[in-house]
């Protein structure tokens, strides 16, 4: 057990350390000059050197990564280009907010999606099967701020239901908050939804035809114990792993959602970067993202490990 | 993700192999229709067909379809709302809604396939080389597939694009990079299963080159998986150009494109201005929507 944990940790780590030079060579590589295009092309060639110089854009890129590297390990995240302020200021409280919406969207989504992929597998086949497989996967196909923007037409504008920003007023309580999110939140809702409902109906279609079912449903064992005891304690466990997958692409989705809605967190903050061409912004906070999406995915292998012995046997082998 | 079943012909049992006299291709083109059938049986793929077909038959006619210009701005015709003159209403410059959905078509159903098609082709021949050899190549490679996938598609669209600066032909590049390794998971998973196949030993017996084996025999013997793929990837390639293009980083004014309408418009919502939004968001739905529902039939009829 420990031996796959640590196996697992440590391809974490070499998958972070790849991360971070896949984004270190967007940032930094690619754009050839960073601060000419920080300044554009109408700065003069003493500003773009000194700008160059000040975010030790002008040194070998080795030392520039290994700086910056050292920099994020002891929890200094640079400069600001645009604000001027140290960017780990703005940084941490953004990514607070995001996962307060993401933890709202995901409080409705995990049970509201297993809930329909058990249905559809327990009615396999049906109409109603048929409903929540093609609307699910229609709804996760459709791109995020679509649904922002009709539901904002619906809700806000139409009936007036719901504020069409999520910036709540100063000092609001914790539900005006939650009224004040829940818009924001659906759209992730309907993005989420069909991929969770897909693996739990998959899995439970699967479960379902075990042989064990057999067993228990032979043995007279009332039609709720094989379901909970046998079916969906089975039937769960892939579902657990793509819902830690969903969290990288959640936070992807927060940009548009976020911008939509007017909300101080990350999305906004990264959106913000990319059109201010505030680089190291933007390279610290991708990288954050990268991280949350690592550490989570780890967390649901471990997890999953721990439900499923044979995963945990079968690659301590490899 | 449809890793799949390796298509019928790759695995005749032996008393089939004697029985083939006719032409060599005879069961491959058996099961291409066969497949064809299945196609035009499935209603998903009707449907998709449908709505992506109109869309194509859009982009290209584009301004022979409207009766307005759909670049012609006019200050005093701004945001009015869906009449008999302007059925989809007006936008902040007082263009029409309706030609501009229309002819919005185009630049995204240039990018999306055009990005799609360099990563499933980059991701093909990546996925072959490492099914292929293994070993450490394999294993370096997987682990970069990994940290790419560890970002989301619109994050890598930003900082690149950002970085390079926003043009159609960058998004294609940075859409069918990030694409490729994706595809090529896919294709690796089903080269693994080919490569241990009689007809690949047997090339390998007649010495014949490893370009050759890779493309000419083991290629054919996973198009399924690559279709399908490239059917679901061009669906999520729809949807990352048209985020991108609402972010102000994709396709650049005057464009009618879809994603670029909406965020020039969705300030005006709250101000009861839905229609240069609603109408472009819908296109961009329903666009996505047809092309899953291809790749939906595609996988059904690839699958069997």
């Amino acid at each position: 057990m420990t031996r796959f944990i640590l196996k697992r940790i440590g391809l974490g780590l070499i998958t972070l350390w790849l991360l971070s030079v896949l984004v270190f060579f967007l940032a930094n590589v690619l754009p050839g000059n960073v601060a000419r295009r920080v300044l554009g092309p109408f700065a003069s060639p003493e500003a773009v050197a000194q700008l160059n110089h000040q975010l030790g854009t002008d040194k070998p890129l080795i030392t520039q990564y290994l700086n910056q590297m050292k920099g994020y390990l002891s929890g200094d995240m640079g400069t600001s280009v645009s604000t001027k302020q140290p960017i780990s200021d703005v940084l941490w409280p953004a990514l607070g907010h995001s996962a307060k919406l993401a933890l709202l969207a995901f409080i409705i989504v995990v049970p509201l999606s297993i809930f329909g992929g058990v249905v559809a597998a327990l009615h396999e086949g049906s109409t109603r099967d048929r409903i929540i497989t093609v609307g699910g996967l229609s709804a996760t196909a459709v791109p995020d701020f679509v649904w922002a923007v009709v539901l904002l037409i619906v809700f806000s504008l139409g009936l007036g239901i719901f504020p069409s920003t999520a910036a709540w007023p100063d000092g609001s309580g914790p539900l005006t908050q939650i009224k004040y999110l829940l818009l924001p939140a659906f759209c992730l809702v309907f993005v989420l939804f069909g991929y969770i409902a897909r693996m739990a109906r998959a899995g439970t279609i699967e479960s379902l035809d075990a042989d064990y079912t057999r067993t228990a449903v032979i043995k007279g064992l009332p039609q709720r114990t094989v379901l909970w005891r046998h079916v969906l304690r089975n039937s769960l466990l892939p579902t657990i792993a793509v819902i830690a997958t969903q969290v990288g692409y959640l936070m992807g989705g927060l940009v548009v959602i976020e911008l939509i809605f007017n909300y101080q967190g990350i999305g906004q903050m990264i959106f913000r970067a990319a059109t201010q061409k505030d680089f190291p912004a933007l390279e610290a906070a991708v990288l954050v993202v990268g991280v949350v999406f690592l550490v989570s995915t780890l967390i649901a292998d471990v997890l999953y490990s721990i439900l499923n012995p044979r995963v945990r046997l079968g690659s301590a082998d490899q | 993700m449809s890793a799949g079943a390796p298509p019928p012909s790759a695995v005749e049992p032996l008393e089939d192999i004697a029985l083939k006299v006719g032409p060599p291709r005879d069961d491959a083109s058996m099961a291409r229709r066969e497949r064809v059938r299945v196609l035009l049986h499935s209603k998903s793929f009707i449907a998709g067909a449908i709505i992506v077909g109109f869309f194509v038959f859009c982009a290209i006619f584009g301004e022979l379809l409207v009766l307005q210009d759909p670049f012609a701005s006019n200050p005093l015709n701004q945001l009015q709302s869906p009449s008999a003159n302007y059925w989809f209403g007006t936008d902040r410059l007082g263009r029409d809604v309706f030609s501009r959905v229309i002819v919005g078509a185009r630049d995204i159903l240039i990018i999306a396939p055009a990005a799609t098609l360099l990563g499933t082709v980059l991701g093909t021949a990546l996925g072959l080389v490492t099914g292929y050899f293994r070993g450490t190549v394999d294993d370096v490679l997987s682990r970069l597939i990994e940290a790419v996938l560890a970002l989301p598609v619109v994050l890598v669209g930003i900082l690149a694009l950002t970085s390079l600066g926003p043009s159609n032909v960058t998004i294609i590049l940075v859409v069918g990079f990030v694409f490729a390794p994706v595809i090529a998971r896919t294709v690796r998973a089903a080269v693994l299963s080919e490569r241990e196949l009689e007809y690949v030993s047997a090339a390998r017996l007649r010495n014949e080159k490893t370009p050759y084996i890779l493309f000419a025999e083991i290629l054919p013997n996973v198009m399924g998986p690559v279709v399908v793929e490239f059917t679901v990837r061009l669906g999520y390639a729809i949807f990352v150009v048209a985020t991108l293009s609402f972010l102000g980083l994709g396709v650049q004014p005057p464009s009618p494109d879809w994603g670029l309408q909406v965020f020039e418009h969705y300030g005006l919502i709250s101000g009861g201005f839905w229609w240069p939004v609603l109408f472009p968001a819908a296109a961009i739905a329903i666009l996505v929507i047809g092309v899953n529902l291809i790749a939906d039939g595609l996988t059904q009829a690839f699958e069997r």
